[in-house]
């Protein structure tokens, strides 16, 4: 069984571990450098991104988060694509830069603008997905080595990167784990 | 159960709140604090429970000039309370375009025997309960959010306590119990059947279920998140106390390692004065704000 974190900072980390362990995965929530140490792939959850900022600055979590992400995958979902893109504004904050995005933070709007809709996501997934829009950033440009998966409103919202994912809406808030068991098939057993 | 679109992607933004900490603010300065400490969300309001308590009169929705500047100050969603049962400080708040309303006891009510239709709005609510029947009363209109009362403005975490633990004891017992028992357990309650049936089935709320009143320190998040908050709303705790900034962020941290006592202690070290609390035990029934609410 494939080991996977959640980093449970702050957010819908639940949801995750729930969808995870629907997607047939053994699933550690991730608060500290060693819990990271023991998985082979992250999901970075909803959540307030400036709320899960401070907690990974003030617990000395930034620098191990990077490293994660040189050798391992991370699937970054709404404040999880926040933090893992290479660039963020609106306002500008830090970021992790593991994936080669720039992100404008509550582009829809306010709560009143969050909104659910149904989606067609490329290959391999090739099918209609729900995608749910909570304060949901934008992905405004995307670098050469990313591969848009599925848009809205004329903007990127599933990405990949070599190993990273990235969607700016909520697939743990669904029924639905195609893309858990995606990312899953992107996370190796540790045996390396 | 009223899971339709909208009232999903209301608990939504509930479900994005969970293991952070909501801080009341008055003014921009305070949210921005609030926000640099790692705040989930601000709740804007007039007056924190604590001055409501000393000055008394009649405690309304914050003024609308303060709660877009708050808006326009921070990143974080925006609450904002409206009074029990008005339905039209509500619409304004709603037009307003905050996050959240808290239909708050903690505002002089406007209505004794109605809530507000929540359903009837796009906009989530969050709502105080103090037991299963008045959290599930609450939901049933359409609250999209729970938080346990506590004692608002008291300092005193004795209230929250309560609160949860009766909350959770009534959801542990409705999941021993038959079918045929529910119906009488719907009546006692004083509850819709169908939300009974919810929770004995799942032995939770259907919504989040945050703890609110009376958290003033980081050892008093993490009593409320052990006995099962999903994330807190701290008050006048913050901005009561001695050190606001330092505060803030000790109790953000101790919402997210509430179960590691090591990292409680990095929270709770080097932290000025609580803010000062009151024995609820001693307060009039007419000076205790949990027994608004219907």
């Amino acid at each position: 069984m494939k080991k996977v974190g959640v980093l449970a900072l702050q957010g819908d980390f639940e949801a995750h571990q729930k969808a995870l362990q629907r997607a047939g995965a053994e699933v550690v929530l991730v608060r500290t450098a060693e819990q990271l140490e023991s998985v082979n792939g992250l999901v970075i959850p909803g959540g307030e991104s400036t709320t899960m900022l401070k907690l990974l600055d003030a617990e000395g979590l930034t620098e191990p988060l990077r490293r994660f992400g040189r050798h391992k995958p991370i699937f970054g979902t709404c404040a999880g694509a926040i933090l893992v893109a290479a660039k963020v504004v609106n306002p500008e904050q830090e970021s992790l830069g593991l994936v080669d995005i720039e992100v404008e933070r509550n582009a829809y709007g306010r709560q009143l603008d969050s909104h659910v809709t149904r989606l067609h996501a490329a290959a391999p997934l090739d099918g209609d997905i729900e995608a749910v829009f909570i304060r949901a950033p934008v992905i405004l440009h995307v670098g050469p080595g990313v591969r848009v998966l599925a848009t809205h409103r004329d903007h990127p919202v599933l990405v990949e990167q070599g190993r990273h994912l990235v969607a700016t809406f909520h697939p743990e808030l669904t029924t639905d784990a195609s893309l858990h068991k995606l990312f899953l098939d992107k996370v190796g057993n540790g045996n390396r | 159960m009223h899971l339709d679109e909208t009232f999903r992607i209301k608990v939504g933004l509930a479900e994005m709140l969970k293991g952070g900490v909501i801080m009341d603010v008055t003014n921009a300065e305070q949210a921005a604090i609030a926000e640099k400490a790692g705040a989930a969300a601000v709740m804007a309001l007039e007056r924190v429970p604590a001055d409501i308590r000393k000055e008394g009169g009649v405690a309304r929705m914050a003024p609308i000039s303060k709660i877009r500047e708050i808006m326009q100050t921070v990143s974080i969603p925006v609450m904002a309370k409206a009074r029990i049962g008005h339905f039209m400080e509500a619409r304004i708040l709603e037009s307003l375009k905050v996050d959240y309303i808290d239909e708050s006891e903690v505002l002089t009510p406007a209505d004794e025997e109605h809530h507000i239709d929540k359903r009837a709005f796009k906009v989530p609510f969050v709502c105080g309960a103090r037991n299963l029947g008045e959290a599930l009363r609450r939901i049933g209109e359409g609250a999209a959010m729970i938080r346990t009362k506590g004692e608002a403005g008291s300092g005193n975490i004795v209230e929250a306590v309560r609160h949860m633990r009766t909350i959770q004891k009534e959801m542990k017992q409705l999941t021993v119990l038959g079918r045929e028992e529910l119906m009488a357990e719907a009546k006692k309650h004083q509850a819709p059947y169908e939300l009974v049936e919810y929770v004995a089935e799942h032995g939770k709320l259907p919504v989040p279920n945050f703890s609110a009143g009376g958290i003033a320190t980081p050892a008093d998040a993490a009593l409320v998140m052990q006995l099962g908050a999903e994330a807190v709303f701290v008050g006048s705790g913050i901005f009561k106390s001695s050190d606001p900034e330092a505060r803030a962020k000790a109790i953000v941290k101790a919402a997210t390692y509430f179960n590691d006592p090591a990292k409680l202690l990095e929270a709770s070290e080097e932290l000025g004065l609580a803010m000062p609390g009151l024995d609820v035990s001693k307060l009039a029934e007419s000076e205790l704000l949990q027994t608004r609410g219907w």
